[in-house]
Order: C-alpha cells, then structure tokens, then sequence
C-alpha cells in the first residue's frame, strides 16, 4: 500500500507542485491550507509523513509542531518543515521544536522527494 | 520738613493706585471682561519701560553733558519699530508660536533646547541688569534727598539707604504679588501690564509738562527758546561721529535683547496686530520723551548755580522757580520710570533664573525628574518668587556696595553693550539655518568676556580687580591686552572700542564655529521651526507616540499646570481627535503641543527633558536613528567624564539602557521587514522553480498539464515583477527621491479614470460605484498620475475585500474650502479595530492572503499623500471599510 | 494684450486679486525700506562741517533730526494701516526677511 503524505501549506501552487512530485513518485498525497485546526488533522489522518509549511493562516507551523511533538501520538511522527523566510533562526528554531528535517523554498524537487523518502527508511 | 511729607504722603498713595490698577485689571481679566486691557495703545505704552528713570533724568544729564548725543539712545529703538516688518514680526510670530518665555529661552529653543545656553544668557542678563536696577534705586533716591534738601537741613531720618531699601522692598511686593498670581509664564500679566501703562502715561506727562513750563513758562515761547539754546554751551553741532553711529546700534541692540524689553515685547505680546500699532506710536513715544530735554538742559544750566548735578535738572528747575506742584508730578515721573523699569526686569529676569537655573537644579536633587510624584507647581512659584526678591535685592546690594557714586551713572550704556552680546545668536538664530549651538556658545562667550574685560570691569574704575597699571600698560605689561586699547588701537573712545571688539569678535566667533560644527538633529529641526515660522504650519514631526502613555503624561501635566487646565486640555485635545474618553492619543502634534504648553511654566529645555522621558519612544527614520546615534555617543563622552560620581553614572546608564533598547527595537523592526520581503519573494520563486523543473524532468505531460503549468509559471513571474515594482516605488517614495509631476486637471475625470483602470484588472469581483457627479467638479493642481494610483488601490481593495453580497462602493467628496476630502466607503463589514492600526504598515495585509497583492498599496498610498502634502487616513465609525484622502488647499486649483 | 480692458469679465476674475496681492508685496518692500532710510537720514548730521566757524547751530539740528523722526512716523503710520488690511493667508505666506 501506498505510503501516505500530508502537506500543510497554504499556496495553491506549491501544493499542486508537490502534490505532483509525489504522487507521481507514487505517495498518496493529502493536503490542508489552514493554521487553525491542523494538528487535529494530522491526528485523524495519521500520515507517515507531515510536511510543515511555517507562515499559515490561523496558526504558525512553530505552534503546530509544537503541540504535534507535545503529545497525541505524533511524538514520532516525520516532519518536514519548508519556510521561506530563510533564516538562521527558522532552522535553530525547527531544530529546537523538533523537526526532523528543515528546507528553505525554493527547493529542488529532487530534494522534497529525497527527503520525504529518506524520512520514512524508503 | 512738609514738602517731604506731602511727598511721602503721594507716592504712597500713588503706590496704592497702581495696586489698585493691577488689581482691577487682574479681575476684569480674570471675569472676561479684559478686552480693553488688550488693546494696542496698553502694548505701546508698556514698551515704554524703555525709557527708565536713566532716561527721565538722565537724558537732561546727558544732554547737558554732551549735547544731542542723548538722541542716539532713542533713534536706535524707534528704527527697530519702524522697521518691525524685519525682525520683531518674525521675532513675536516665533515668540507666540513656540510660548517663548524670555530671551533664554529664545536662544536656548532655537539651538536644540540646550540648557547650557540659556544658563549662559541668563547670567549675562543678571550681571549686566543688577547695576541697572541699582540705577534706577539710586534715582528714587537722589530725588527723595533734592526734596528732603529743599524741605530744610537734617533730614537724617530719610536717609539713602532707607529710602532705597523700602523701595526695593514694595517692588518686590509688587512684582511678586501681581507677576506670579498664575504660573504660566507665557500668560500675560494682565495687572503689571496695566499698571505700567499708567506710569507710562504718568511720566510722559509728567516730562512734557516741566518741557512745556520751560519753554513757555520760562523762556516765553519757541523761537525764544531755540535762540536760548543757539546761544548756551550747546549751541553748536559737535558730536564724536563714532560714538553717534555706535550708540544707535547699540540702543537698537540692546532694545532687542534685554531681557524686560522681550517681556513687553514678545512674551506680553496678545495680538501681532498690535505691532503694527506699535510700530508707529512707539517712535512718537520716545520723540516726545525727547522732545523736551535740550530746552530743559539749558535751562538748568542757565539757571541753577554752577555744580548743580544736571541728572536732577528736571526735579531741580522747577523747584527753583517754586513750582513745587510741578517738580512733585515730575517726581512721579521718575518715580514711574525707576519702578516699572525694576517690576518688569524682575519678572523677565526671574522667569529666566527659575525656568533655566533653579527648576532644573532642582529637579535633579529631588532625583526623578518627571517621574516624582505630587504637585510642583508651587516648587515653580516659590522658586520664581524667591527669583523675583533675589533679583530686586541684589540691585540693592549693588547698590550699597558701590555706594551709589558716580560709577553707576555711566552704567546705563555699559549694560546695554553687554545684553547686546545676545544680538548675533538670537538674528543668526532666526534668520540662519546654519547658525550652530557651538557657534552661539562660542560667541557669547567670547563677547562676554570681551565686554567684562574692556567695559565692565574698567568701569569701576583703576583698583576693583583691574590695578591701574593693568589698566594703563594692560596685564602683566603686555601692550596689546590693554583693557581700553586691545590690540593696539588705542584713541577710540572706550565704550565705541569696547562695543566694536566685542560684537565683531562675538560676529565672528558665532559664525566661523557654526559653520565648522554640524548641529544636532532637534537643532535643525529647531532651526528650521524658526527660520522658517512664516512657512511652517504642522511643523516637522519630532515625537512618536508609540511607546508613550497617554496616563503618565497626562499626570506629568497635572503636576506642572494644574490639575483643572490639564484636564481640560487633554479633554479639548480628545475631543479634537475624535476619542472617547479623556485621554486622547499620544499623536506627534499632541505631543509637541502639549510640550510647548509645558514650556511656558518651565522653560524649553526642561519641557522637552520631561516629555522626554515619558515617551521614550521614536519612530523609524532615518533622522530619529541619528537622533538616537548622537544621543548615545553623547551620553558615552558624559559617562566617561563622571566616573567617579557613582550617581551620575547610574544616571547615564539609564540613559544608555534606554537608548540601547531604542536601537534594539529598531533592529526588531528592520529584522522582520527583511524576513516578511523573504517570504515575499520565495514564495512565487517557489512555484516558478518548482513547476519548471516539472515541466523539464517530467516525461509524458498532457497537453493541458503543460498549458497549465506554463501559465502558472507565467502568473508567478508576473506576481514577482509586481512585488518588485511596489517595493521599488515604495523605496523611492520613502527616500523622497520622488519628482512630483504637477498638472491641471478635473476631480471627476481623474477618479472615472482610476475606476476604469481599477475595473480592468480581473482580480475581485464586480462592483457597484455611487458617485455623485456635482462634488466631483473640482479641478486640481496635483501630481495627477500619483493620485490616481491611490484611488486605485483604494478601489481595487474594495473589489478584493468588501465581503457584502453585492458589493457597493460609495465615492463622497466633500470640499472644505482649504482641505479637500474624497471619501471611499462600502458596504463590507469593514476592518476590525486591532487590524486599523496596521493597515497603512508595509506587508500588512488581513484576511485571506490569497487574493493578491503583496500588502504594499497602502503603505505606498500614504507615502504618496504624504508626498503631495495630504494623508490618507482609515474613518472610524462607518459601517464598512472606508478610507478617506485629504488634499490640502495648494493642491487644488486656484480659482 | 491692448484690448484686454473690452473684454467681458470672464469666470476666473484673478486679475483683480493678482493685482491686489502685487501691490500688497510692494508695501511690505516699502515697510522694510522705511528703517533703511530712517538710518540713511540719521547718519546725515556725521557729514556736516566739524569746522568750528561753520558749526551748524543746535536748533538748526533739533528741528532736522526731529523733522526726520516725524516723517518715519508718519510714513510708519500709514504703512502699517496699509498692511492692516493683509489678509492673514498673505500675510503667512509672505516669507519673511527675504526681499
């Protein structure tokens, strides 16, 4: 059975990019664009990979991780956060919240995919 | 033994009149009903204080002395009025608008608020007035001891020293009574204002009716007279060319810059109408004041035995022709000049010694500052009273320590050579913006010395301080210091070469060390307020309300002017602004109002100081960072010094913690600008790269893929190249590099174009426009392109926002005669109150951020109304969003 | 330009305001000449003779010196009422010490 993502971002363009990249590399793809009520989605859903996007509506990606790794089950769960504000202290940040891997846009699409597939021991 | 008391007897009553007169003024003043305390002809006649009893008597001294040069001490001041469209109309207009409290304050404001400064004109208006007013107690004096003389011998009880010193004593009653019933120094003294007014007209009177007896009682009428004078030791034209020339600068000098002619001047000024009264009416004051003296002079010389003192001819002439009636009312007279001379000094010298001397000193040792708390306003008073009788007292020390000879009579001019070191800091101080606070210190310096060391000192005489031989061969015997022939021109008549070293040195220093020094920020900001006052109308911003607390200052204020005032002044400032409440906003103009109305109980300076300290906060610009940037370094070299006082040091670094935390939420600021244009730009470069990847490595993509992908590549370039556009406008806009393109054109015409170029972009949905027609015919002289781009934004914001089911835009122009409003309201459910706040800040965008745009419009908008003179404001209180553009009167065409 | 005066007055009478203000910039020049001249009339007596024979005689400078003063007076006076009838919006505009 397919491997399932969940993307949380809030550009339509970037989704249908990397809702692309993936599935054509044949992962499920799920996606939801707001801040508020993602950390429960990420719960019903259960994905085995979470990409993060930092600046969203409602709630920034920071809080969400923060609760995700505060407990609920997703204490493990992979998560890849993308920003694009580029920062040094977005990636001190992330590291800190506990993410497992941290990219600045614009990336490669090589890289999201090596990355997500790195994340779950493909 | 009778004519003296009979004397006694009218001038305590005419001591109780002028209470009277203070009284009544002060109440009807009080009740409203002051308007004629207010007219022009009381501002005129309280400019007589000029001619002071130095003059009453001493101009017939002088005149007898040196025949017409007398005149010069009064032409110098009548070409200062007549020419008032030069300088005391820009002098009262600054005065007025910046509730100037005395000629150091003046001085200090204009150079950045610096205390230093005003200390410095300060001690020099004290050290060259105390003499004066020993002068003018010396006066009341020698005329009590002619009639105590014409009385009968032994009259020990009445000697000097009484006399003086129970005249020193009412005066400061006086003074202190009606100069300090309110602590605003910047309000008028409607009481001593009047009773000056009526000593004015009492000593004219009194000076043309011995002039008149003289002439026609006497002489038997005016060609008499004149053939008289023809045939006296005066007859003949001879005057010292340099001394003529000198002495009109001098006295037109020194009318502009003692401190008690700026009281009457500038700070009692209600109405700049009444200069132009002045204008006028003053010169014929002084020409009549003058009129009489040389038929009084020769006379006295004709008459009286050989010896006689010609200061007292006036008293003396007629009492010799038994007119004891007349010589009481010329008694009067000098009376009136001696006093109202002493009140007014006392007030003018007083504001100045509290507001820039005592009040700081101490607020210093009471330690916080603005932040103690209770009530200081009667620390002000007290201090201000306390100022009054010190000043008044120390003419009396004066006075008994020089033992009122001979040396105070030529004291009249040498004070005025000393006030009028002031002149080149206070004319290059409004009619230079280059003048510097170091240039004016330098210059006041130098020309204070130089006059303390050539005139002050050498008018005592050989042996006080200077020895003889000093005097003579100069210091050490060094030839060219000689106090009276400096640099080795030697010949000038002393006051002319003291007069000519001192003001041109003085010039020079000012200008040379302002032009080499560079000025503060607040300097220049100052400067420009003052050179420019005819220009300016909001003036420049100089505080940001950001960080301040409407509660704290509106305390601070309590405590300085009264709990009822500052109410109500916060409650008139709130209700301007359109709040709820009493507080009002701590917006740049309140704040700068409300500190010019603190400065006129405490001075410039330290009302800036407390303000200072309760806001705390500035606003980001390039001018404040460098404002911020001085304030530390300066703050640096002042630790430095005062190490070793542990309390300074705590002091400063206060200070320094205050300033650092100025610098680090700057740094906030520019950190998260730079990461929100990050976002900006990543994000379309994030779909750009990410698509065009697909489209390169991705085999096997339908037609309609490819269509889709290109165009999205396509839309994200366009979004870059727009973000980019903004953030370029917005740059040159905020550097001012803009050049505005003025055209004519019609209101109406310009806002069909902008809903046409608004409706042309497929962002947003349809909207519905009301407009009526009839307002919009307005024409414009305005940057027309510029404009249109606000209307735009203001009209595309409505297509993507306004949430109502159909979407209506109301477009209202309402002209005000100078203001013009275009209103742009729709039917929405508007903006909430927190987001109001930010909506003109860069990247601020609310809601959805789907929809476009990269939240720069309206910060680019209300950089372009700023531009062209206007704003943009968000309006309260309408149902939706509504946005209103105010254009001033000069953008719009002239009819 | 030469028929400028036949013309029916038109919308925009500016004209008359133009000239109005143009004679209003010219009385404030004359008001900053007044002292200018009053120094000028003032420093005259320097250049009479110091010789003692053709002193000029005391009177003679009173009635000079004081027939000058009521002159600036006088032209003072009627300036000042001039300018009175400023509008304050001139007035503010004007700017001040630049001639």
């Amino acid at each position: 059975m397919a491997k399932k993502v969940l993307l949380i971002e809030d550009e339509p363009n970037i989704i249908e990019a990397i809702s692309f990249i993936l599935s054509r590399d044949g992962w499920q793809v799920d996606t939801h664009s707001n801040g508020h009520d993602a950390a429960d989605v990420v719960r019903k859903k259960g994905p085995d990979v979470l990409i993060l996007d930092v600046m969203l509506p409602g709630r920034s990606g920071y809080d969400i991780l923060r609760d995700l790794r505060s407990g609920g089950g997703t204490e493990t769960l992979p998560i890849l956060m993308l920003t694009a504000r580029g920062q040094g202290k977005d990636r001190e940040m992330a590291e800190k919240y506990g993410a497992n891997r941290f990219m600045t846009k614009p990336f490669a699409n090589s890289e999201v995919l090596e990355a997500v597939r790195n994340l779950v021991g493909v | 033994m009778g004519a003296l008391n009979a004397l006694i007897a009218v001038c305590l009553s005419y001591v109780a009149l002028l209470f009277l007169v203070a009284f009544f003024a002060e109440r009807s003043a009080m009740r409203g009903r002051g308007g004629w305390l207010r007219s022009p002809i009381v501002y005129t006649l309280s400019l007589s204080i000029y001619c002071t009893a130095w003059t009453f008597y001493g101009a017939v001294g002088y005149a007898a002395r040196s025949g017409l040069e007398y005149l010069t001490i009064y032409i110098g001041p009548s070409l200062v009025m007549v020419g008032w469209w030069w300088i005391l109309r820009k002098l009262v207009r600054i005065g007025r608008s910046q509730r100037i409290t005395s000629v150091a304050d003046l001085i200090s404001s204009r150079f950045g608020k610096s205390n230093l400064l005003a200390v410095c004109v300060t001690i020099l208006a004290v050290i060259s007035a105390t003499p004066y007013i020993a002068l003018q107690l010396q006066s009341v004096t020698l005329s009590f001891a002619v009639f105590a003389e014409a009385g009968g011998g032994g009259q020990s009880l009445y000697t000097g020293e009484s006399t003086a010193l129970w005249v020193a004593m009412g005066l400061s009653l006086f003074t202190v009574v009606f100069g300090t019933r309110n602590l605003d120094a910047n309000e008028r003294h409607h009481g001593v204002v009047m009773a000056i007014a009526v000593e004015a007209v009492v000593k004219l009177f009194a000076l043309l009716a011995v002039g008149a007896f003289v002439v026609w009682g006497i002489s038997g009428g005016v060609s008499e007279t004149l053939s008289r004078i023809d045939a006296s030791q005066l007859g003949q034209w001879q005057v010292n060319g340099g001394r003529w020339a000198g002495l009109i600068m001098l006295s037109a000098a020194a009318f502009l810059c003692l401190p008690r002619m700026f009281q009457v001047l500038v700070v009692e000024n209600d109405d700049e109408g009444h200069l132009r009264t002045a204008s006028w009416a003053f010169p014929l004051y002084v020409m009549l004041m003058s009129l009489f003296v040389v038929p009084i002079a020769v006379m006295g010389l004709d008459l009286l035995p050989e010896g006689s003192n010609p200061d007292l001819f006036v008293l003396t002439v007629p009492l010799s022709q038994g007119q004891q009636g007349l010589a009481m009312l010329s008694f009067l007279g000098g009376f009136s000049s001696a006093t109202s001379m002493v009140i007014v000094a006392a007030i003018a010298l007083s504001t100045m010694v509290s507001n820039h001397i005592v009040m700081p000193i101490f607020l210093r040792v009471t330690g916080g500052g603005a932040s103690v708390s209770g009530d200081v306003r009667h620390v002000v008073l007290l201090s201000r009273r306390v100022s009054i009788t010190g000043v008044v007292m120390l003419g009396y020390i004066y006075y008994r320590l020089t033992g009122g000879g001979e040396a105070l009579a030529s004291i009249g001019l040498v004070s005025f050579a000393g006030v009028a070191q002031v002149l080149p800091a206070m004319l290059g101080g409004i009619f230079w913006r280059g003048a510097t606070r170091l240039g004016a210190l330098a210059g006041l310096s130098v020309g204070f010395v130089i006059w303390l060391y050539a005139l002050f000192l050498p008018s005592f005489g050989p042996g006080f301080i200077l020895s003889e031989a000093a005097l003579l061969n100069g210091p050490f015997g060094i030839d060219w210091l000689q106090p009276q022939a400096l640099f080795g021109i030697a010949g000038l008549d002393p006051l002319v070469h003291a007069l000519l070293w001192s003001m041109m040195l003085n010039s020079v220093a000012f200008f040379t060390v302002s032009v080499m020094t560079f000025p503060s920020p607040l300097e220049r900001l100052q400067g420009a307020q003052f050179v420019n006052v005819f220009q300016h109308s909001g003036g420049p911003r100089s505080w940001s309300g950001g960080v301040a607390q409407s509660e704290d200052l509106m305390i601070m204020a309590q405590r300085i002017l009264g709990a009822a005032e500052a109410r109500a002044l916060f409650q008139r400032e709130a209700t301007r602004q359109g709040v709820r409440g009493d507080l009002p906003e701590p917006s740049p103009d309140f704040l700068e109002s409300l500190e010019r109305e603190l400065s006129g109980s405490v001075g410039g300076a330290t009302a800036h100081a407390m303000v200072g300290q309760i806001v705390g906060g500035m606003s980001v610009s390039v001018e404040d960072l460098m404002a911020v940037a001085d304030e530390t370094a300066q703050m640096m070299e002042y630790s430095n010094r005062l190490e070793a006082q542990s309390r300074e040091v705590t002091r400063t670094a206060r200070q320094l913690r205050e300033a650092n935390s100025k610098l680090t939420r700057l740094s906030v600021q520019k950190d998260a600008f730079l990461s929100q244009i990050s976002h900006e730009l990543r994000t379309p470069m994030t779909s750009i790269r990410a698509f065009s990847e697909i489209l390169r490595d991705s085999d096997g993509l339908s037609g309609d893929e490819l269509n889709k992908y290109a165009s999205i590549i396509h839309d994200e370039a366009l979004r870059l190249t727009r973000l980019l556009d903004d953030l370029l406008d917005l740059s040159v806009l905020e550097n001012g590099q803009v050049n505005l393109n003025l055209r004519h054109g019609q209101l109406g015409d310009l806002l069909d174009r902008s809903v046409a170029a608004a409706a042309a972009s497929d962002d947003g949905r349809a909207l519905r426009l009301t407009r009526d027609a009839a307002t919009e015919a307005l024409s414009l002289h305005t940057d027309l392109d510029r404009l249109s781009q606000v209307f735009i934004n203001l009209i595309a914001n409505a297509r993507k926002y306004c949430d109502a089911d159909q979407p209506t835009l109301d477009i209202r122009v309402t002209d005000h005669g100078d203001l013009l409003w275009v209103d742009f309201v729709d039917n929405g459910s508007g903006i909430s109150t927190d987001a109001q706040d930010v909506i003109f800040e860069k990247f601020a965008r609310i809601g959805e951020p789907r929809v476009g745009g990269a939240g720069l419009g309206l910060a680019i908008s209300r950089q372009i109304m700023q531009r062209l003179g206007g704003e943009i404001t968000y309006l309260r209180g309408e149902s939706g969003a509504a946005f209103r553009v105010s254009l001033p009167r000069p953008a719009m065409a002239a009819q | 330009m030469t028929n400028s005066a036949d013309e029916p007055v038109g919308p925009r009478p500016t004209i008359f305001v133009e000239k109005q203000t143009y004679r209003m910039r010219r009385i404030m020049d004359a008001a900053r000449l007044v002292p200018l001249l009053g120094v000028v009339f003032f420093a005259i007596p320097l250049l009479w003779p110091t010789d003692p024979e053709m002193r000029i005689t005391t009177s003679r400078t009173i009635l000079y010196l004081f027939g000058v003063w009521v002159v600036l007076i006088l032209v003072t006076m009627r300036l000042s009422h001039v300018l009175r009838s400023l509008p304050p919006a001139d007035r503010s505009t004007d700017r001040g010490g630049a001639l």
